[in-house]
């Protein structure tokens, strides 16, 4: 062909073909593109959580509530400070990743390496703190009982704050078995029993006389509504059904059961994507540590593995604000 | 650095000619093969799609008559050669499943983009022919997963394509709801991994890897609705796996995001507050824009076969690159029009009554752009344009129908009944399948090497034409007259009686149609080795991958990259001898450019 030596009158033209328009690799731009898709993944899940959320505006637990606990200080209430702290750590491990890219594009390789190194350490630090915050999540704290209609009832001093099942429940310690696939119905099953029972509770109200119920409604300041003292036994007495500690997937004491579901599921996917990162991370660790990149001329690998950072830490900041937050 | 690019590439083919018989047909990276495995695996799964609805059209037509072939075909589930209901549902859903995203969108999209985008920009290959393979592969293996779920014991989903809960979320609700289901929703994951893939790799492509001179306007036609297919895709499909998710979350977790109090057998599921209208949120935020997956890279291939066999430019390029974008921008804001009847508030109904009927805009700018570059033109009436002209015929029958029911107030009447079947047949299936018939008759020798035989194509293509009218059209007023889908038979309802006659006419229609589609298999297989030879440019077309050589080369041009001097549709231009010009070629002394 001939052809090359004519104009094609499109010289000059960012977007008139035989160059890259966004001045971006073709590898980077999948990276943009997948990050876009998975925004949108992201997207689905908050939007079917505020959905739902407003579905049970009147009683939706309180995050600051059930977030109140941090490692080694057992039994203080310290609202969202944990969280702060994985927010945080996170944030910083996307300013180390920030400093990696730079030290990439300055081709320094001792200092990408530390840089990478310290934006695992962080990594790996969220998704530990997760799992104790899953942990103690499951655990629970006070225990609550459910009701027939499935409201949770928990129960509270004359002072209005939170007192545990365990300080005025005696367990009585009779003959109790779970009810298990193979006795009954098979798509019917029960984990392991709770502590109590709901007699033993009603037991344990009657005989304490400061202590009320707290239904999950809200009032018009955003407070639980607390029952009088008649009210407290009879919604117990009529209604109770299950004695509820800690949460999973079919129970949560601190309110609506789907609460406990999107809790699980969207940090749950969002920590598998932090644990994805990390493990890219350390794959490309390694490989600066081998000199594949030095070798190669370009840090571009760790520019596209600090894309996919980059997003992990901006969608926590979403999930962050719509769960513990707001 | 592209040159720099361009020599490397080069050079590769140079001593990259010792392909395995592996590498080269089955983990092939080359994306003309890749686009030939997506044609193969899309044809063998359309021909389930289409026996499946020919058996549950029969039993429409003659319901519980015993019929030999639902006893061969179906075994257990046609005692005695009568089929069972739970079947009939599994059919439809599967049907449904297979035409819509197996067929016409792996099938269309998969090939026509593999084969096209680098042929007509001018690149040697897609971006990443490795990530290429790894989107065909894992199409390929949901592929499998979906046939295989056909055979579980207790039947492969049913709860129709749009597997709204609770069918589909309590494993106990229906027979299809186990394992069945399981298995549908693993095969879709798979599947909206496969095209999360396919899709990165079209838009980098066109987006980096344009020829010097492929400016975006003068990009042809295909390319732009393929760029803007994928697009929708990557926008769509991650909120359909959302769905997925959390949809296998309830089934096998226990957790309540789309189901709540619900009684079996007297017991009560400890299922609470969840809610199926979510899910039908978040099913048709895919679900809609879905449609136009299926149907742009259908009008894609419409403009270029259209235009090339009238030998006049397309009208209206850049109306044309719009409209395009129009509807896939609206495509996204009105996925409530399926939902007018699912409790969803009526005030929110009439917002996206709004939103959907703007559709009919950049619609109708597309179909009066087809018509008016037919006007006068020099039609050469081969099967590619003959099925193109009838992707136009459907798409407006089937766009009027639209009107209607995306009108609140209008659709609530009509709501589930044949009348949205024979809408979305027309509109998006028939017209989908006629864009793919026609893609196929005008790239064949792009592909193969050779020509179909066009005696056979026209055949096929009248009498698909009257067949699928002759299905479809009466659908409608069925519809009209009240006749619910998704009923495996109407006998029981004395309402529906004087229907019957015309459920067998259209079983007749589709009888005929599906058997006709033989001559076309017939067609295809045997063109590939005794079809005549084709020319390097059978169609006279302007666009660059008739510039490659007929025998496919690894890096698709031997020599170098032909640059692009001008847009794709300068056919019949005055000033020229011939009445087409190439994009490759330079513009004469004082030529103008008539699009840029």
């Amino acid at each position: 062909m001939n052809t090359t030596v004519v104009n094609t009158g499109t010289e000059g033209k960012t977007w008139g073909g035989g160059n890259e328009p966004l001045k971006a690799s073709y590898g980077k731009m999948m990276m943009w593109f997948f990050i876009v898709s998975d925004a949108l993944t992201f997207s689905g899940f908050l939007a079917a959580y505020g959905f739902s959320r407003f579905k049970f505006i009147g009683t939706w637990p309180i995050a600051d509530e059930v977030f109140t606990h941090v490692p080694f200080l057992h039994g203080q209430e310290l609202p969202m400070i944990y969280v702060a702290f994985m927010t945080f750590v996170l944030i910083m491990s996307s300013v180390t990743m920030v400093l990696a890219v730079d030290a990439g594009h300055h081709m320094k390789k001792s200092k990408v390496t530390f840089y990478m190194f310290l934006t695992i350490i962080g990594g790996l630090i969220f998704v530990g703190s997760q799992a104790w915050e899953w942990a103690t999540f499951i655990q629970g704290d006070y225990g609550a009982v459910q009701t027939k209609g499935g409201n949770i009832l928990q129960f509270v001093n004359a002072e209005g704050e939170r007192v545990a099942l365990r300080d005025f429940v005696v367990a009585e310690h009779s003959e109790r078995t779970t009810h298990e696939n193979k006795n009954g119905l098979w798509f019917v099953g029960e984990s392991s029993l709770p502590t109590y029972t709901v007699e033993e509770v009603v037991k344990g109200l009657e005989s304490h006389s400061d202590i009320l119920v707290r239904t999950q409604t809200l009032d018009e300041h955003g407070h639980k509504t607390v029952l009088t003292r008649e009210e407290s036994l009879k919604a117990l007495k009529t209604n109770g059904k299950m004695v509820v500690e800690g949460a999973n997937l079919h129970v949560n004491e601190y309110g609506s059961p789907l609460f406990a579901d999107f809790f699980f599921f969207i940090t749950g996917f969002h920590g598998f994507h932090v644990f994805s990162g990390v493990v890219l991370n350390i794959i490309i660790f390694f490989n600066v540590i081998l000199g594949t990149y030095e070798r190669r001329g370009s840090y571009e690998m760790v520019e596209k593995v600090g894309l996919y950072w980059h997003f992990v830490d901006l969608v926590w900041v979403f999930v962050f604000t719509f769960f513990y937050l707001v | 650095m592209s040159a720099h690019a361009d020599t490397h590439a080069h050079d590769d083919h140079g001593h990259h000619h010792k392909e395995t018989f592996v590498t080269k047909y089955i983990f092939s990276m080359d994306h003309k093969m890749i686009a030939k495995q997506y044609l193969i695996t899309g044809t063998i799964m359309g021909i389930i799609g289409i026996v499946m609805s020919l058996m549950f059209r029969m039993q429409i037509a003659w319901p519980e008559e015993p019929n030999v072939l639902f006893e061969a075909l179906l075994g257990k589930w046609a005692p005695n050669g009568v089929m069972d209901a739970d079947i009939y549902l599994a059919l439809v859903t599967i049907h449904g499943t297979i035409m819509v995203f197996f067929v016409l969108t792996a099938g269309l999209s998969g090939t026509f983009s593999n084969l096209l985008i680098p042929l007509q920009i001018g690149a040697r290959d897609m971006a990443s022919g490795f990530l290429n393979m790894v989107s065909y592969w894992l199409f390929f293996l949901s592929s499998v997963i979906m046939v295989l779920s056909l055979f579980v014991e207790a039947g492969p989903a049913a709860a129709g394509w749009t597997i709204y809960p609770p069918l589909s979320a309590l494993p106990m609700a229906q027979g299809g709801s186990g394992a069945g289901m399981t298995l549908w929703l693993v095969a879709m994951a798979i599947f909206i991994a496969s095209s999360l893939l396919g899709s990165l790799n079209y838009v980098v492509t066109v987006i980096n890897l344009r020829t010097k001179g492929m400016s975006m306007t003068r990009l042809p036609l295909t390319i732009w609705a393929f760029f803007v297919t994928a697009i929708i895709g990557i926008i769509s499909f991650p909120v359909l796996l959302s769905a997925a998710l959390l949809l296998i979350m309830d089934r096998s977790f226990g957790t309540s995001f789309f189901l709540s109090d619900i009684f079996i057998q007297g017991e009560v599921l400890h299922y609470q507050g969840g809610s199926p209208v979510l899910f039908e949120h978040l099913f048709w935020f895919l679900g809609h824009p879905e449609v136009y997956i299926v149907l742009l890279p259908a009008l894609g291939i419409t403009s270029e076969i259209i235009s090339t066999n009238s030998r006049k430019p397309i009208f209206g390029y850049r109306a044309m690159v719009v409209s395009i974008l129009a509807i896939a921008f609206l495509s996204t804001i009105v996925w409530g029009h399926h939902m007018f009847v699912s409790g969803m508030n009526p005030f929110l109904g009439s917002v996206f009554t709004f939103t959907t009927l703007l559709i009919a805009i950049p619609s109708a700018v597309k179909a009066f752009n087809y018509i008016t570059t037919l006007w006068k033109g020099n039609l050469q009436m081969n099967p590619a344009m003959l099925f193109s002209i009838g992707l136009v015929s459907t798409f407006i029958t089937g766009g009027l129908t639209g009107i209607i029911l995306g009108d609140s107030a209008l659709d609530i009447n009509v709501h589930d009944t044949y009348f949205v079947v024979a809408h979305f047949h027309l509109v998006m299936g028939i017209s989908a399948l006629y864009g793919m018939f026609a893609g196929i008759y005008h790239w064949y020798p792009k592909m193969f090497g050779r020509m179909m035989n066009k005696n056979l194509g026209y055949i096929h293509f009248w009498i698909t034409a009257i067949c699928a009218y002759g299905v479809f059209f009466p659908m409608h007023f069925i519809g009209m007259a009240g006749l619910p889908r998704r009923y495996y038979t109407n006998s029981n309802f004395p309402l529906f009686d004087d229907l019957a006659n015309v459920n067998v006419v259209i079983t007749v229609f589709a009888l005929i149609g599906g058997a006709f589609q033989l001559v076309f298999l017939y067609n295809f297989f045997s063109s590939m080795f005794f079809g005549k030879k084709a020319e390097q440019n059978p169609w006279k077309s302007n666009t660059l991958e008739w510039t490659t050589p007929v025998e496919h080369v690894h890096g698709n041009w031997p020599g170098e990259i032909p640059h692009v001097h001008r847009w794709a549709y300068d056919y019949s231009k005055p000033g020229h001898e011939a009445d087409f010009v190439p994009q490759n070629v330079p513009l004469m002394d004082g030529e103008e450019e008539l699009q840029h």
